[in-house]
């Protein structure tokens, strides 16, 4: 996430998403920042609530704008977003960046074939005709490993297996070869090996198109096979961010160190009690004073007076790498050095 | 390790759900041959884990030992009763002692009811009235599964998924069960609460001596929580052995392609584990492979496979107790197989 001359393909600044409802507002994401370099993959970890899908559909302008305030700055190769026209929106969705969604099944329509759903995208942007489309569909669904495409393509999402559904929508995302792909949780819902499939893939197209990839997920374990970058969500907030070895192996926030000392590994010893972090994701409605984590936080008694609960730590980020935290960095080496052996650099 | 007299003892468990189609007649067409034939046993206190991926027939095969569906074949033995065709009055008693979790904490709790309500309603359904009173007994459990015992009288709504879960073992709880048949039981659950729920079981199983099956696709949690553990694929175990049997040795390719799928948290310069890549999609239980019913995803099978079904036996190199059913068992220093990401129609 080090921008030379150029500036970053994609590059969030302190975005705010804000709902109104009956209850209050909810402040579903609230002061994000992140760049993103064409080619690469930033893998977003986050679990409800944390804001993760909000700031995509965000960035699709897939929000709701009646009752959503969005503030701050979404950029995309020297394009602001924020504030676009639905014209020029409806462009570049689809186009130039486009999304795989958590649920195939509910994303996809069941009254239409694949291929009139992986066409229409591809008609909508070139404008060509239904027999291109068509053609073009094949191809796709081709390039996504899908056996007999010239079959399948006739068939409806209810013929597809759920891995072949997710492949279906993976070539749907792709058929105008957009410059980014935003995936959200795509591989959550399905088995291991087919998840291992689906990572091949993408990973494989990344390669040969050079797309920029934002990748959802909850599962530190796919963040470690797929992204570059690694940004932490926690409460609507950035709480760590940095390449994917610095977050993994040497992590600075509790959080994120929680998570990593929480799962079971396949190697890892079997007669001792798993280290859950304690309480639930917090309410965004009415979230926790000052560190939205500092409730479920192990160390939150460490920090001096009551920081922790008053003041939000500041996210301060070096070459791509911070986090948001009181704890001293002297305090976060010696607390966080002990995971898996690992001394933290 | 096959025990004397195991708490549960199931041998040919088969389940087909027939099709019915045709007209203008409707008739049997074919058969959802969701579980056939199945061998295990679970011992007193004791866990195992039933692992596999979707359609494999593990949640079925959860149902059948809690007899929520009744078997189409082979014999299931509760404390050496015979249960498999076991009308309701017969299982009535036995139904107290084999109680089950659900995967869905959202689905499985009646909104309508209060949590005290909920976690009684075992008592209530079989006219058990514990010294001291139901109440009594409600909150007791309440706080053996770290919920708020002064909450009894909330719904579900106004709880988390993971409390909720709570909620539901605190149910499975009431009856004072010998065997638990916990179906998924973390997988709708952020992760951060998926230790805790662990936790709370395994808390549950020492303190109270009680047995589990359990049922779950994520090979770590099973790991962990179980002390013998099965593969299914497509109906049929195609592996089974004490825990540190099968991850230390597995033998059967399936089991391996599934141990090296798993993403692990771990950036190394040099990977730990060769990545096995299946090629395709697990074929339909309504027309599963002649023979061996993995050989279609194999990438080493023969023309034997597709003639002769692999026995589940002790093969060569196995310890006691480690089944396997393959004819050409991977061994410690077997090739894995090539990538074929692009190529998904190879293994035919």
């Amino acid at each position: 996430m080090t921008s030379t001359d150029q500036q970053p393909f994609l590059s969030i600044k302190d975005l705010k998403v804000h709902f109104s409802t009956e209850d209050g507002t909810v402040k579903a994401v609230d002061g994000l920042s992140f760049d993103l370099e064409r080619g690469k993959t930033l893998g977003i970890v986050g679990e409800s609530g944390s804001g993760k899908s909000v700031t995509n559909l965000t960035i699709l302008g897939l929000h709701n704008p009646d009752s959503t305030t969005v503030e701050g700055s979404i950029v995309l190769d020297d394009q602001e977003l924020n504030g676009a026209s639905e014209k020029t929106l409806e462009k570049l969705r689809g186009n130039k960046m486009s999304m795989i969604f958590q649920d195939a099944l509910a994303s996809l329509s069941p009254y239409h074939t694949v291929g009139i759903q992986i066409g229409e995208t591809y008609r909508k942007h070139t404008g060509c005709s239904k027999k291109e489309a068509r053609a073009r569909a094949i191809e796709m669904l081709t390039r996504v490993g899908i056996p007999q495409p010239d079959l399948r393509v006739d068939e409806y999402p209810h013929q597809f297996s759920g891995g072949m559904r997710q492949r279906a929508m993976i070539a749907m995302a792709l058929v105008c070869d957009p410059e980014l792909l935003i995936a959200d949780e795509p591989t959550t819902a399905l088995d291991v090996t087919v998840q291992a499939q689906i990572m091949d893939l993408l990973k494989d197209l990344q390669k040969e198109f050079g797309t920029a990839i934002i990748f959802i997920t909850h599962d530190l374990g796919v963040i470690a096979d797929i992204a570059d970058e690694v940004l932490v969500m926690y409460g609507g907030r950035c709480v760590e961010s940095g390449t994917k070895k610095e977050v993994l192996r040497a992590p600075q926030h509790p959080y994120t160190w929680g998570l990593l000392s929480s799962m079971p590994s396949l190697d890892g010893p079997v007669d001792v009690p798993l280290n859950p972090i304690p309480g639930s994701p917090p309410s965004l409605l009415n979230p926790p004073s000052g560190c939205r984590f500092h409730p479920r936080c192990a160390f939150a008694e460490k920090v001096e007076s009551d920081l922790c609960s008053t003041e939000r730590p500041p996210l301060e980020i070096t070459d791509g790498r911070g986090s948001a935290c009181h704890l001293t960095a002297d305090q976060r080496s010696e607390f966080f050095a002990d995971l898996a052996g690992s001394p933290a650099n | 390790m096959s025990n004397a007299n195991p708490l549960l003892d199931v041998s040919g468990l088969t389940k087909h759900f027939s099709i019915k189609g045709g007209f203008p007649i409707r008739r049997t067409v074919g058969a959802v041959q969701a579980v056939d034939g199945l061998d295990f046993q679970v011992g007193e206190g004791e866990s195992l884990g039933l692992v596999g991926e979707s359609g494999c027939g593990k949640s079925t095969t959860g149902r059948l030992i809690t007899r929520l569906l009744e078997p189409t074949g082979g014999k299931i033995s509760y404390r050496g009763q015979d249960i498999t065709h076991a009308g309701r009055k017969q299982l009535a008693p036995i139904r107290s002692e084999i109680q089950m979790i659900f995967q869905d904490p959202y689905a499985s709790l009646n909104p309508r009811q209060t949590v005290g309500k909920i976690v009684a309603g075992p008592m209530e359904i079989n006219n058990i009235n514990p010294a001291g009173g139901r109440e009594a007994r409600v909150r007791e459990l309440l706080e053996i599964v770290g919920l708020n015992p002064e909450h009894y009288n909330r719904f579900p709504h106004e709880f988390s998924g993971g409390q909720r879960q709570r909620i539901g073992v605190a149910r499975a709880l009431a009856l004072e069960p010998k065997l638990i048949v916990a179906d998924e039981p973390v997988s709708a659950l952020d992760v951060s609460i998926q230790a805790q729920v662990v936790n709370l079981l395994q808390k549950v199983q020492k303190e109270l001596g009680i047995a589990f099956v359990f049922i779950a696709h994520d090979l770590a949690i099973v790991r962990h929580f179980s002390q013998r553990v099965a593969v299914m694929y497509l109906g049929k175990i195609v592996e089974i052995a004490d825990r540190d049997d099968l991850y230390g040795n597995p033998r059967h390719p399936y089991t391996r392609a599934l141990l090296s799928a798993v993403p692990e948290a771990t950036v190394d310069e040099t990977p730990a584990r060769e990545r096995i890549r299946l090629v395709g999609d697990v074929p339909s239980p309504i027309n599963p492979p002649t023979g061996c019913r993995f050989r279609t995803r194999c990438w080493k099978a023969t023309e034997k496979c597709a003639t002769e079904a692999p026995p589940l036996v002790q093969v060569e190199g196995n310890k006691p107790g480690h089944l396997t059913a393959c004819h050409y068992p991977e061994t410690a220093d077997t090739v894995p197989a090539p990538r074929l990401s692009k190529d998904p129609e190879a293994a035919a």
